[in-house]
């Protein structure tokens, strides 16, 4: 699958194995591709030129 | 067993019937990603929410000098305001009404608006079932052409206090 | 059930006298966790009656033909029926599996009992808040609340009391984990069932934050402390909860798909690469479908809309669609390996279908996959929501994921949950035996009718359909009154299943005969077939492939249908 590591192990197994890795980027993800870009979408928002 | 450690080395590449499901499925996913972005191009139904700030009074404002300058009948005392060809029409939700009545022409193309006076409400356009999200504070702007000729029923479906369910409205089309 | 090679030994970092060795599978239950466990499990299932009782008079209110409460009630026993189901009983629920699988899987003891108490006091106290903040009657704003609706402050201070409690738990359940790797309670990498509840409590973490970060300005506001909250703010937050929350299901609930699957009829998984894989693609992407509420809304552009409501290219749904290939494959492979070697479904035919633990399973497998997922993608699609949004089609859509799924899941694993840590005998165990039958049938029968209901346009969270005293005369089809019909005969056939489970756990648990120092009484006999297992290959599962290609072409058919029927909608953009 991939190369492996000097302790044996590959790196998907090391992520795998690895819950705090996981949780950082199960937090960071989608926090940045839901959250904070919904929020800048919102920021963006012009004012209404009504005539 | 899924519920003892599993034994070294199990990191292994699928394989069988494993394997071509996963690649079934991966093409699957694949194929309904780009269906989106396709139906932006060449599709004809695309909620792209258009939006604008905007605050109750202003919008309300807009709503009074639309209805003035286009009222063309009444129903039920709520004027019937029709939308010049091409042009820029405005719908008002608010506790527990759609104001005003929309008249438009079958097959031509209008940028009609719509936000809220005080609570969230949903524009839900009946029989058709088309569904858009009105907010107070939004200027949500719908390009809709009518490819049909009637008088449709506006109801709102989301929930707005206790009179949510007398809150309809009329788009008639000729 | 376990073979004695692979059991552990009673070691680990247990204080002595707070360990006791399962006597049937001889695994070791950490006592405190074991307390907790009850303890959250006995709140879940009151929350589940609490929840249970309002969902019969709302079905029975939007029955046309019966049209039980006024509207004030209605919308009030809504209010009370969303959290206590989707909060209340869940997360109470999670908790207890997450202490379960993270103490007892890991040969671990729990890492500290006053935040579970803590936590168990912040959830109760903040669920019982909101539940007489409802019946106070200032607080009618749907399990939404969106803003600018004002429930009283006491309604979200409860829910962020139930939030931080949760959150407090999931913590616990991450310091047991680490104190298990840390004490080298056991070799090598984790349980399957342990990394499908690591998912979960990732999950449960954003999710909690994001109803941190929503909820306290909300409460703020209440109080007239903050003047102002962007109704858009609040949905993009609000469904960072709302929605998030479900996701955590779909884990836990995938979780016990794997372990019913050991427990019933000894499955294991095919391969722990791939279950793995899929389970890390929840935790990378599964959370952006947050989006799936917001794609008619203003303030956020297409591209924001696209790419978050499709998982990221949809692969978290390419991840349920491995677990909805590698749960039944390994049933296949342990069956035939019993035995079942024949055709293509003799597996299927011969499992122990009386055993509610294992039929719980297969229907809420089933009745996930077939219903919620392919509804759940389909309406989540941007432009085909157009056509769903804040109808019945939703609410049809999620009482097959989070009820027919998550809580029938629940359900199934609570017929071992009860004579294993309880250690109490149930009574009356042929209504047990089609208990998970009556409620999955029902639930079914009412989202069916949901689905349909709504597809004529009926409104979600609505009150009165003849649309009594409105200014225009406004009504639906008579196919949309049938199917608002069927869907509430559904809905009493699921609450009675509801009950029965409700009146089955608490004679149990609280009267039940104790069954302490014996093995627990097999729900079926073991299933023997006549062929010699040992010429069963593991990578060969036909019968699975067969239900899989029913499936993709259903969810084909029914994806592209939906484009169809949208093309004939008025022009929009």
């Amino acid at each position: 699958m991939s190369s492996k590591e000097p302790d044996g192990k590959k790196p998907l197994q090391k992520l795998m194995d690895n819950p705090w890795l996981l949780l950082v980027l199960g937090i960071v993800i989608p926090t940045l591709s839901y959250t904070v870009w919904g929020w800048i979408e919102l920021w963006l928002v012009p004012p209404a030129a009504l005539p | 067993m899924s519920i003892y450690n599993p034994p070294e080395g199990w990191l292994q590449a699928p394989k069988g019937p494993e394997r071509l499901w996963i690649g079934l499925a991966l093409i699957w996913c694949i194929v309904m990603s780009l269906a989106m972005p396709y139906w932006h191009f060449y599709g004809k139904q695309n909620a792209s929410g258009e939006s604008y700030r905007v605050s109750a009074v202003d919008y309300g404002t807009r709503v009074r000098q639309f209805v003035e300058a286009n009222t063309v009948g009444e129903a039920s005392g709520i004027p019937i305001v029709e939308i010049p060809p091409g042009g820029d029409g405005y719908l008002l939700a608010r506790m527990w009404s759609f104001y005003p009545v929309i008249k438009m022409k079958m097959g031509q193309t209008y940028r009609l608006h719509i936000s809220s006076m005080d609570l969230q409400h949903g524009f839900s356009l009946q029989p058709l079932n088309m569904n858009f999200q009105v907010l107070p504070g939004y200027d949500h702007v719908l390009t809709i052409t009518p490819t049909s000729t009637g008088v449709f029923p506006i109801i709102c479906n989301e929930f707005c206090g206790i009179g949510h369910h007398m809150m309809t409205g009329r788009i008639i089309v000729e | 059930m376990a073979s004695a090679v692979e059991s552990l030994p009673i070691l680990g970092n247990h204080p002595t006298d707070q360990v006791r060795a399962c006597d049937t599978t001889t695994l070791p239950v950490c006592l405190t966790a074991q307390k907790f466990i009850k303890l959250h499990a006995v709140a879940a299932v009151v929350f589940l009656l609490i929840g249970g009782i309002a969902a019969l008079t709302l079905g029975l209110t939007r029955w046309p033909a019966v049209h039980l409460l006024d509207a004030q009630w209605y919308y009030r026993l809504l209010t009370l029926h969303g959290l206590n189901m989707l909060i209340f009983w869940i997360l109470n629920f999670e908790i207890a599996v997450l202490y379960f699988a993270s103490t007892v899987l890991l040969n671990t003891r729990l890492a500290s009992k006053s935040a579970a108490w803590v936590g168990l006091v912040m959830m109760t106290v903040g669920a019982i808040m909101v539940d007489a903040a409802i019946f106070g009657g200032k607080s009618d704003v749907l399990m939404t609340s969106y803003v600018p609706l004002k429930a009283s402050p006491w309604f979200y201070l409860g829910i962020i009391l139930v939030a931080v409690g949760t959150l407090v738990g999931v913590i616990n359940y991450f310091a047991t984990i680490y104190i298990a790797k840390r004490d080298q309670t056991y070799k090598g990498s984790v349980p399957l069932v342990v990394f499908g509840a690591t998912a979960a409590a990732i999950i449960a973490v954003v999710t909690l934050l994001h109803g941190a970060v929503v909820m306290i300005p909300t409460l703020l506001w209440s109080m007239g402390i903050i003047e102002n909250i962007d109704p858009a703010w609040y949905r993009i937050t609000w469904w960072g909860l709302g929605h998030m929350s479900q996701q955590v299901n779909v884990c836990a609930m995938v979780s016990i798909w794997y372990l019913l699957g050991t427990l019933t009829v000894g499955s294991k998984p095919l391969n722990q690469a791939v279950c793995r894989g899929a389970f890390v693609l929840y935790i990378l992407f599964i959370n952006v479908a947050s989006a799936h509420h917001l794609l008619v809304d203003p303030g956020t552009g297409s591209v924001w809309k696209i790419w978050n409501t499709s998982y990221a290219m949809y692969l978290a749904v390419l991840a349920s669609m491995i677990h909805g290939f590698t749960v039944p494959a390994s049933i296949e492979v342990a069956m035939r390996k019993k035995g079942f070697n024949r055709g293509l479904f003799g597996w299927l035919a011969n499992a122990p279908w009386s055993n509610p633990g294992f039929s719980g399973f297969f229907l809420s497998l089933v009745i996930f996959g077939f219903g919620g997922g392919i509804t759940g993608v389909t309406l989540g699609t941007q432009q085909i929501n157009i056509m769903a949004h804040n109808t019945l089609r939703i609410p049809g859509h999620f009482h097959v994921t989070v009820v027919g799924g998550t809580t029938l899941a629940f359900m199934a694993i609570t017929y071992y949950i009860v004579p294993l840590i309880f250690q109490k005998d149930f009574y009356a165990k042929a209504l047990c035996r089609i208990q998970p039958y009556l409620f999955g049938g029902g639930i079914t029968l009412m989202a069916l009718g949901m689905s349909f209901a709504g597809s004529y346009g009926v409104p979600r969270r609505h009150w009165d359909i003849e649309f009594t005293g409105g200014l225009f005369a406004t009504g639906f089809d008579a196919g949309a009154h049938v199917m608002l019909g069927i869907m509430g005969v559904g809905a009493v056939i699921a609450f009675l299943g509801l009950l029965l489970y409700c009146l089955l756990v608490v004679a149990a648990v609280f009267f039940g005969r104790p069954v302490e120092g014996k093995p627990m009484e097999a729900w079926n006999e073991e299933p023997r077939g006549q062929i010699d297992a040992e010429e069963v290959d593991e990578h060969k599962t036909p019968g699975t492939l067969v239900i899989v290609f029913v499936f993709l072409t259903a969810f084909a058919v029914y994806y592209f249908a939906n484009w169809m029927w949208l093309s004939d909608l008025w022009e929009v953009r």
